[in-house]
């Protein structure tokens, strides 16, 4: 299979649905000749025009906004915020008005959209530019919320994702934008509410999204020297979650590590953490142990941000203690 | 019309006698379904059998009357936490509005929405809203739809005084402005958001002073006089159909009642707004067509019988209407149910 960066990924489903769907269109700032910040978007500016590839001015309120009102009256937009961190000038959009729209008008009008956001840190992003909200977004009823880590799901979750009838947040990890990946040919979905066990093992189970999918990857190959088998779960969509995979290989490993780079206090960890103990309790040997962010804002320097941010260290540390037995928090 | 930069339009008069008679006729019975359908809203309040709070619009009906009667029934339409005259002058039918502030399963929004969530898909009503400045951006994206889609079709966004101070508005009359979108921005401006006084909240005189920032007409209309407010719609649908051109219309109305219902109003008099209602819209226009000999008493009274009946008929029905299924309360959160 032909291997692609995750950006590239992104990019192709965007191409290929605008080419089969005259109804998409792009809303973003700097997207049309740059393609986006990270030029995530390059060539489509140039490929599809200005009337379905719109620059916007700086203001995320009205674009998001014009996002829903848009998707209410028969388009489908993609909406790009650039960084994640940029959410929090269309909160009240995202959360009051996109998420609500169908429940409170009582199923009338449906809100197909997609809001794409760099997510994550990356060198030296520091506090302003670096967060990850997934869980914020998952504590709101209405909205769809994915974090896919590899090329393949990148453009297969787009795809289903501008094919379906509810908003969509699509966390774009910085760090994921460059990474290969096989990517197979010709048109194809990756459904939601789908994990993916990325590789087998039997002695721990490590649910992870995002950037600690290959993160966590690299520490299962190191624990794998120590003679630990970790298998590692993929959860890819963060609402609808799969809880039942984690829950059938911790059946089988009877301890469960779950790593987020976003906060570990009040993040998604806590929430798998709670329905595993629900579903699955008596088969577990060890506490469940969560990796995440420590609780401070993103350091702008590195030495500082590789105290806070989670990488596979803190994972095989994690891993290990819940070996032993032995939870060092 | 020619495409139009800023300027400043102040209220005009308009003869009465150079409109169709029938036309005007039209105006004056909205306006009283309206202020019928609200009084009728607020003995139900009172009477404990409305869910939630209200906010009336009496002292609103030109305004909601005279933009709605200058669209076309596709021309979508969002609006503020005021505006059962809104749902009402944009055709809902009245039964289903009265059953929705009861929160029965007939409501409009099957009583998930009461007053402020009311919406109707079939008169591209996309809905009130409960959070200031809201109407502002949704009504700017079904705009952009509108001329996407090459369609023949315009969005008008109501909001009030108080929501003209939020970024939501700036944004979206400068996205408007820079895209071209066939948007009309109605600012009811009541003198009050809640207790505050819009010479307080707001740094300009006039908001419609604002279009001058968003290079587009700011139209200042007697929000009490529907032909006024009628003509302007009329010409800022034109602008928008025609130049693909956003207007700025600011209607200068007066709120007769408080806030929501149980407002002590301890911010005027109850002088002051004695004063105020002898511009009364719905007397003013009723005065002006009788002067005209357009209309004479036993119209005027069939007129209201007729209304008293319709009026009488929603809240009977929504009084005998069945409350929703519990079943459904988790409905309609995803396309398909998810948790
Ligand atoms: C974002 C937001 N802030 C505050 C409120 C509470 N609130 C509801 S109505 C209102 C006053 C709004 O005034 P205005 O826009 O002038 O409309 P009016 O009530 O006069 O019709 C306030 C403060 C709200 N609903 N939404
Ligand atoms: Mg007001």
């Amino acid at each position: 299979m032909r291997e692609i960066t995750f950006a590239s990924a992104f990019a192709e489903a965007v191409h290929e649905e605008m080419d089969r769907d005259p109804t998409i269109f792009v809303l973003g700032t700097d997207i049309r000749i740059r393609g986006g910040h990270f030029g995530q978007l390059k060539d489509i500016g140039q490929t599809f025009g200005p009337k379905r590839v719109v620059d916007s001015p700086i203001s995320e309120a009205a674009m998001v906004g014009l996002s829903l009102g848009a998707a209410m009256t028969g388009l489908r937009p993609i909406c790009d915020l650039n960084f994640e961190d940029f959410y929090l000038g269309a909160m009240d959009e995202v959360v009051n008005q996109i998420a609500k729209v169908r429940y409170k008008f009582n199923g009338q009008f449906k809100c197909p959209l997609v809001i794409r956001a760099s997510s994550g840190a990356a060198r030296a992003t520091g506090p302003q530019h670096s967060q990850m909200l997934e869980a914020w977004f998952a504590h709101v009823p209405g909205l769809i919320v994915v974090a896919p880590s590899t090329a393949e799901d990148a453009k297969g979750m787009l795809k289903t994702a501008l094919r379906g009838e509810d908003p969509v947040i699509f966390s774009f990890h910085k760090m994921l934008g460059n990474m290969k990946g096989p990517v197979p040919d010709g048109d194809y979905t990756t459904p939601f509410g789908q994990a993916n066990i990325v590789k087998p093992g039997t002695d721990v189970t490590i649910a992870a999204y995002s950037i600690m999918v290959p993160k966590s990857l690299q520490a299962a190959r190191e624990l794998e020297k120590e003679g630990i088998s970790a298998e590692v779960v993929d959860l890819r969509t963060i609402v609808p979650l799969d809880v039942n995979t984690v829950a059938e290989s911790v059946k089988k490993t009877k301890r469960l590590v779950i790593a987020h780079e976003a906060y570990k206090f009040g993040g998604m960890g806590a929430e798998i953490a709670a329905q595993i103990g629900e579903a699955v309790f008596d088969y577990l040997d060890a506490p469940i142990v969560r990796v995440g962010s420590k609780h401070a804002a993103i350091p702008v320097s590195p030495v500082l941000q590789e105290q806070i941010t989670p990488g596979k260290a803190e994972v095989v540390a994690a891993v290990q203690s819940v070996m032993e037995g032995v939870v060092r928090v | 019309m020619s495409k139009a930069n800023y300027y400043l339009q102040t209220p005009r008069k308009h003869e009465v006698t150079s409109f169709d008679r029938e036309l005007v006729l039209g105006f004056l019975k909205e306006m009283v379904r309206i202020r019928e359908f609200e009084s009728r809203a607020e003995e139900q309040t009172l009477a404990g059998n409305v869910v939630g709070g209200i906010h009336l619009a009496i002292g609103h009906e030109a305004v909601a009357v005279g933009v709605m009667q200058a669209l076309r029934r596709e021309d979508y339409v969002t609006g503020p936490h005021r505006g059962h005259h809104l749902v009402l002058a944009k055709g809902s039918d009245m039964k289903n509005v009265m059953a929705e502030l009861l929160g029965k399963a007939t409501g409009i929004s099957g009583g998930r929405g009461g007053s402020m969530h009311m919406a109707d898909a079939e008169t591209g009503l996309l809905g009130v809203n409960g959070i200031v400045g809201a109407s502002i951006v949704i009504a700017t994206g079904a705009a952009f739809s509108a001329k996407y889609l090459g369609q023949d079709r315009v969005a008008v966004a109501f909001f009030g005084d108080g929501g003209s101070n939020k970024g939501q508005f700036h944004e979206s009359l400068n996205m408007a402005s820079i895209l071209d979108l066939p948007a009309i921005y109605v600012c009811e401006n009541n003198e009050f958001a809640v207790e505050t006084a819009v010479s307080y909240s707001t740094g300009v005189d006039n908001i419609a002073e604002r279009g001058s920032s968003y290079r587009m007409p700011g139209i200042i209309v007697d929000g009490l006089d529907v032909l006024d407010v009628y003509v302007a719609a009329k010409e800022a649908r034109q602008r928008a159909v025609q130049d693909s051109r956003p207007t700025l219309i600011e209607a200068k109305t007066y709120r007769f009642k408080g806030h929501s219902i149980g407002d002590k109003e301890d911010y005027r008099t109850k002088e002051e707004v004695q004063e105020r209602m002898k511009s009364d819209p719905i007397f003013k226009l009723k005065h002006r067509l009788e002067e005209a000999g357009w209309l004479s008493e036993q119209q005027w009274n069939e007129l209201k019988s007729e209304v008293d009946r319709e009026v009488e008929t929603a809240v009977q029905f929504a009084l005998n209407s069945p409350l929703p299924s519990a079943a459904t309360a988790l409905h309609h959160v995803y396309a398909k149910e998810m948790f």
